[in-house]
């Protein structure tokens, strides 16, 4: 007898879509933030699969630091051709080929290319729903986050003032100048994304491979020596290390972790047998305790 | 931090030797919702804390970050706290509690579960109504120590409305009572004694202390007494699999797709029931019917679809359809209605009012409707409905109210179906989430609106029915003709009306044409348009029957919730359905007006039985065959009933 069952990655996956569908329908003006990170991947192929055999019906928005891995660039060129989308990038035109993490700092670059970029390129466009990757299991801060998370029109979170979410009604009013946030990955862990990548056969960066890549040490974090904006200290040679990134972003922000894995299998392998979490890797969460609460008041996703 | 051995993931071999073998069952795992309730210091958070670590999803980092928390926000003194694990937001860490929900997902051998994590203080109703609005399960925490509390029965009873059918509740805190056998045992006939008001189909009890680890993962060894399972076995176990409504196929429609001119699909999400190819199907409100062409999915088409899978279905007809029309089998419609009465929560700190309006958000539709009444508040603490008139809902209160909408919607009761019973209700100013609402059984008439005017008032005169019941010798009553066209309604109705005039009694016959060529002769063939029409006749008839009179009323009538309706105006004891039974192709061969050859033949768009259902009575107090009794036979069968029934003389 059929037991009309689903697995949970399949329930994750049509949840996804239902919320993905509902944003296409209710939105004047949506727009899929795009990092080109694993699970930016995993949700730019659910919003091809809600569509087919149509097309997606809004664009790509990739809000770029000038600062990433060359082979981010690389792979975003690929995503746009293979699903048939517009990948809009947004530089921000007051810190474009002059704010840097090293010149700046990491909290200044990030605030200027990264939190202010992205109000500024919704801002331009008038976007009026905004998809994003985060999940909430990735940090303590984002449990709490809907899966329509409302903006005002500062682009501010209020986390004591969200609206109630109730069964999967999701409410999609805003008035003008306001916005929604939209989280369809929210009930994925970082397992669920690795399996439903290796399930569907979604290309990634090879970024999260590990492969010898040059690397130096700074306040404990290998950090890959991705370009010669990289300074070196006096005498300084990069080190060749097994590595692979747990996260992608700015490559002098990013931390890599040595690892043997080449596959997905042995990423997960590693993952389940590893007692590190993985935004770790990420050097903007150590600016202060609760320090991704207090950048998502400000607007950064 | 406990001593006690940790449990032991069984397959961290399995992740070792054969990591594809362990994707493959991992995939395969099924999803367990949970909500947590309990009261502030019921030791929630603890819990959670407790299962994540237990279950080894708390890693290094984060533990070093919690065990340094704990020496500046914790409650145990400065040893390991596993609430800092879940409680989230710095505000809260501040004032040491949880102030939202929140999620937390962790998995074990068996089954993946997503928690949500529900504060505990008294006025939060509206943040656990959100955590139990997707939840399979409740895990109902009670203090050993304090037993019973209003919040535990507020909690319960959210629960239940929410509906869900699964309730754990953990006895925490039992180190504190010494580990007391008796303690729990009362705490257990304590709840029990109340939770029977309640409708939950399984409830378990378990004596624990998150804190220390006992029979949250691991089996305590402190209570011997106790030989049930642990709380984590218990929730891998449980069977949920038969909560679905697998029964009513419900697909509200999300988007139409057209990418090109072969293809037009329907999006959506399977509501309830299973869809198959070739199932015909019919789209509300218009009631036009089609059949399910294919199931389309991104990695090929399908043959059947279930919930909660998100498919594009293609019809064989070019029926109309759009975002928040909801297809459904022809014979197992939803109700559809522009009102209908529901139990609300209310979340916002401005009260909902009578005659306030809103939008409200039901499957894939937003409609415009009115807060018509506030039957009656309900007391979440005792169970009951306050006493008194009510014409408000505060933050936090729940009630039973009566909603006016701007257009017809498709819906089922919540009981029977969470995904197209639920409903939200939307600030038309601030566009804030105002309220949640549950549709409940009872079918609402328009009968049941006061009369326009405030100044009428229903006229009794000296003279009641009784008299001139008696004066005829007779009593008046309904008899209600329903079948296709072609059934034999007129052929009936007709001799009926010849029979009981001969014997002396006094009957009036009301028909299709001698009621819309007068009073209904302003209303069409729409939906709402046969709504009224039968309103209107069912008053009539009231009337006719009032002055003693035997109504012979012959319509189509196809729709169960109109003769419903009917049976309603002119009451229940004087109603007397008759059911034409006859198949659509008698009726058709039979064809005595020469409609069905004009449908055939395109010049009529709209027929009962061929484009727009008909929908057979379930129980009628009588059905005729016409296929095999003659008209004298049927007859006689009603005139039975009619003495039985005291109507008119033997």
């Amino acid at each position: 007898m059929a037991t009309y069952q689903i697995s949970h990655l399949a329930q994750l996956e049509a949840e996804a879509i239902h919320i993905i569908r509902e944003v296409a329908a209710e939105f004047q003006n949506p727009v899929m933030l795009y990092s080109i990170g694993k699970d930016s991947s995993v949700m730019l192929h659910l919003a091809h699969k809600a569509f087919a055999p149509g097309k997606i019906p809004f664009p790509l928005m990739h809000v770029d630091t000038q600062w990433k891995f060359h082979e981010m660039y690389r792979c975003r060129a690929e995503a746009a051709e293979r699903y048939g989308v517009e990948i809009k990038v947004w530089i921000n035109p007051e810190g474009k080929d002059q704010v840097g993490p090293f010149s700046h700092g990491s909290e200044k670059h990030t605030q200027i290319m990264k939190t202010e970029g992205l109000k500024q390129a919704l801002n331009h466009h008038g976007f009026d729903a905004v998809f994003g990757g985060a999940r909430r299991d990735e940090e303590k801060s984002r449990a709490k986050e809907r899966v329509y998370s409302f903006r005002n029109q500062f682009h501010q979170w209020d986390p004591k003032n969200q609206r109630p979410e109730l069964w999967n009604l999701y409410n999609a009013r805003v008035n003008k100048g306001e916005s929604i946030r939209v989280f369809p990955l929210s009930n994925w862990t970082e397992l669920d994304v690795w399996l439903y990548l290796m399930r569907e056969e979604i290309p990634i960066v090879p970024l999260y491979f590990a492969k010898e890549r040059p690397v130096v040490e700074r306040d404990g974090v290998l950090i890959m020596v991705d370009d010669d904006r990289m300074p070196l200290e006096d005498g300084e040679q990069p080190m060749h290390k097994k590595v692979r990134f747990r996260t992608l972003g700015c490559y002098p922000l990013t931390g890599a972790v040595e690892s043997e894995a080449e596959t997905i299998e042995e990423i997960v392998q590693e993952m389940l047998l590893t007692t590190t979490s993985e935004r770790q890797g990420r050097v903007i969460d150590f600016d202060a305790a609760a320090s991704m609460e207090d950048k998502k008041k400000d607007g950064y996703f | 931090m406990s001593d006690q051995s940790k449990y032991e993931i069984q397959d961290e071999a399995l992740i070792r030797d054969d990591i594809a073998g362990y994707l493959r069952k991992h995939e395969e795992k099924d999803l367990l919702r949970i909500l947590t309730c309990g009261s502030v210091d019921d030791g929630k958070s603890t819990l959670i804390g407790r299962l994540l670590y237990d279950c080894k999803m708390i890693y290094e980092d984060q533990l070093a970050a919690v065990t340094r928390d704990s020496k500046v926000h914790g409650t145990t003194g400065g040893d390991f706290d596993p609430a800092l694990l879940t409680d989230g937001l710095k505000a809260e860490r501040e004032q040491g509690i949880t102030i939202d929900v929140a999620y937390r997902y962790f998995s074990t051998d068996k089954r993946k579960f997503i928690i949500a994590d529900c504060p505990g203080h008294e006025q939060y109703t509206r943040n656990m109504a959100t955590g139990a609005s997707t939840a399979n399960l409740a895990v109902i925490l009670i203090d050993a120590r304090l037993g019973v509390v209003t919040q535990t029965k507020r909690h319960s009873f959210i629960c239940s409305l929410l509906g869900i059918k699964h309730v754990a509740v953990v006895v925490n805190k039992m180190d504190l009572v010494d580990w007391s056998a008796e303690t729990y045992e009362r705490i257990r006939n304590e709840y029990n004694a109340f939770v029977s008001r309640l409708d939950f189909s399984d409830i378990h009890f378990f004596p624990v202390s998150a804190l220390a680890g006992d029979n949250v993962v691991e089996k305590s060894e402190n209570m011997p007494w106790y030989d049930g399972s642990t709380l984590l076995h218990h929730l891998e176990s449980v069977n949920i699999a038969t909560d679905r409504n697998l029964v009513d196929m419900r697909f509200p429609v999300q988007l139409v797709s057209r990418p090109n001119l072969d293809f037009r699909g329907y999006a959506g999400t399977v509501a309830s029931g299973v869809v198959r190819v070739g199932q015909e199907v019919a789209s509300l409100p218009s009631r036009r019917t089609s059949t399910v062409k294919s199931i389309e999915t991104a990695a090929g088409p399908v043959e059947e679809a279930y919930p909660p899978m998100a498919v594009t279905l293609t019809l064989n007809d070019e029926i109309d359809v759009s975002r928040g029309d909801m297809l459904a089998p022809v014979n197992n419609l939803p109700r559809l209605d522009n009102e209908f009465e529901a139990m609300v929560v209310w979340m916002h700190d401005t009260p909902a009012r009578e005659g306030q309006s809103f939008l409200i958000k039901q499957t894939t539709n937003v409609v415009p409707g009115v807060l018509t009444e506030v039957r009656y508040q309900m007391d979440v603490n005792e169970l009951r409905k306050l006493p008194g008139d009510v014409d408000s809902l505060a933050l936090n209160e729940v009630g039973r109210v009566h909603l006016t909408l701007h257009r017809p919607l498709a819906f089922d009761s919540y009981r029977k179906n969470h995904s197209t019973g639920a409903f939200v209700l939307i600030d038309r100013v601030s566009n804030i989430t105002v309220g949640a609402g549950m549709i409940v059984d009872r079918p609402v008439r328009k009968s049941d609106e006061g009369p326009k005017s405030q100044n009428i008032s229903r006229t009794r005169g000296e003279v009641t029915r009784v008299t001139r019941e008696a004066l005829l010798g007779q009593q008046g009553h309904t008899l209600w003709l329903t079948g296709l066209s072609g059934s034999g309604k007129s052929t009936v109705a007709m001799e009926l009306e010849r029979r009981l005039t001969d014997s002396g009694r006094l009957c009036c016959l009301l028909d299709g044409d001698n009621v819309r060529h007068g009073l209904n002769r302003d209303l069409g063939f729409s939906h709402d348009d046969r709504t009224e029409n039968i309103r209107r006749i069912a008053e009539v008839a009231r009337l006719m029957n009032d002055t003693g009179i035997i109504v012979i009323a012959a319509f189509i009538s196809p729709y169960i919730t109109d003769r419903a309706g009917a049976r309603e105006i002119v009451g229940d004891k004087s109603f007397c359905e008759v059911f034409l039974d006859t198949p659509l192709e008698v009726c058709e061969e039979r064809d005595p007006k020469g409609l069905y050859a004009k449908v055939r033949a395109g010049e009529i768009h709209q027929f009962t039985g061929i484009t727009d259902p008909y929908e057979a009575p379930e129980n009628p107090e009588i059905r005729i065959d016409t296929t095999s009794q003659d008209v004298e036979a049927g007859v006689s069968q009603v005139m039975e009933v009619l003495r039985d029934r005291g109507v008119i003389p033997r």
